[in-house]
């Protein structure tokens, strides 16, 4: 049994089609897994599976420059490993990036190969000047995520939402559950 | 063959089409023969175009979309080969320009200098369409072929490291930008 909560999960997918999402990328992780379901049982939304999370900034140019509204699924690893295509296309062309990216690695992480990236995430993305704020309760989701998608269109640059722990993952009071990622 | 004259040779097949590029002397080269507000230039991120080209063809499938891509750039996103494999827009075609050196950065040596072959790459992560070309005649047959096809097509252009005297040029990146997507406007 899953512990990655479906309720939440769906509380963002509809978010993100309110806020007119139609093209989506993503690299698989657990705590991501019903989001990518629910895009690829979606026949109004184009799921693009990627080899790195990177190549999901230039898809998501892309699609922003032929006027289609993206956003970009990974985890916290993956935001690392999509650093430089930030930087020197989405930063250096003005291009919104709506980046929801789980945040592995905080209190009550149990998978050892997850607990580096947690103390960096919201350093790098201070130090690379983007805007981001977490999504810890399904009730604020909506809104946070219509209020990112405004910024980053209004600001023409990425703007980041991390998927907390206490969303994303039920019974987890005790820190049993946890789930291998990448 | 050299870059420019393989440029040249297909220009008046890029004029109504998508064309996204790589940086350096590809986009400089291209830009000397004739800038067109459906030509986008990424001039840094190496390894994106054909990313970007990927992201262009599955939200427009009525436009064809050219992506002019090297040995250095793709070398640098080879797992995008395989996403390109995975969704093969039928209105992509992918060039890369191979001069098995990084010319822009004083022409060291790529991996394609010592046997790594794109083509076959490619073709092994899924292309439908793979074709190496050695000359000018060569490039623009298979380029013509790729464009009739209707399938996504990745050919190699065996090219001269030789390029322009200068990468930078008098067009803005954002002038670009914000042009290319007001011609992609619906």
């Amino acid at each position: 049994m899953s512990p990655v909560s479906t309720t939440s999960s769906r509380v963002i997918y509809d978010a993100l089609k309110a806020c007119g999402i139609r093209l989506m990328s993503a690299l698989p992780e657990t705590w991501l897994v019903h989001l990518i379901r629910m895009a690829e049982d979606d026949p109004e939304m184009i799921l693009v599976r990627l080899a790195k999370e990177e190549e999901g900034v230039g898809i998501s140019a892309g699609a922003h420059l032929a006027g289609v509204k993206s956003a970009m699924l990974m985890q916290n690893h993956g935001l690392l490993a999509s650093i430089n295509g930030i930087v020197s296309c989405a930063q250096l062309y003005r291009i919104p990036l709506l980046m929801l990216v789980s945040y592995r690695g905080e209190l009550g992480e149990r998978d050892p190969w997850q607990t580096e990236g947690g103390g960096v995430t919201e350093d790098i993305l201070r130090a690379l000047r983007i805007p981001f704020v977490m999504l810890e309760q399904p009730d604020h989701v909506a809104q946070r995520i219509a209020d990112a998608q405004t910024l980053a269109l209004a600001s023409n640059k990425p703007v980041a939402l991390l998927l907390r722990r206490g969303l994303m993952i039920e019974e987890d009071g005790a820190g049993r559950a946890g789930g291998a990622g990448r | 063959m050299k870059r420019i004259d393989a440029l040249t040779a297909v220009y008046s097949r890029l004029q109504d089409r998508i064309v996204v590029t790589i940086m350096g002397a590809v986009a400089a080269e291209l830009q000397s023969i004739g800038h067109r507000p459906n030509f986008f230039y990424l001039q840094h991120a190496m390894g994106l175009a054909s990313s970007m080209g990927l992201g262009i063809a599955l939200c427009r499938p009525d436009r064809q979309v050219i992506v002019l891509d090297g040995d250095g750039s793709l070398l640098m996103n080879l797992g995008g080969l395989t996403t390109l494999a995975r969704y093969r827009p039928r209105n992509l075609v992918h060039v890369v320009f191979d001069n098995e050196s990084l010319l822009s950065v004083g022409g060291f040596p790529t991996a394609t200098s010592t046997g790594s072959d794109l083509a076959a790459i490619a073709k092994a992560a899924g292309v439908p369409r793979t074709a190496t070309a050695r000359t000018l005649d060569e490039f623009t047959r298979a380029f013509d072929e790729a464009l009739a096809a209707g399938e996504l097509t990745t050919i190699v252009a065996k090219v001269e490291a030789v390029g322009p005297s200068a990468f930078v040029t008098d067009l803005g990146l954002l002038e670009n930008r914000f042009q290319f997507q007001r011609y992609l406007a619906p």
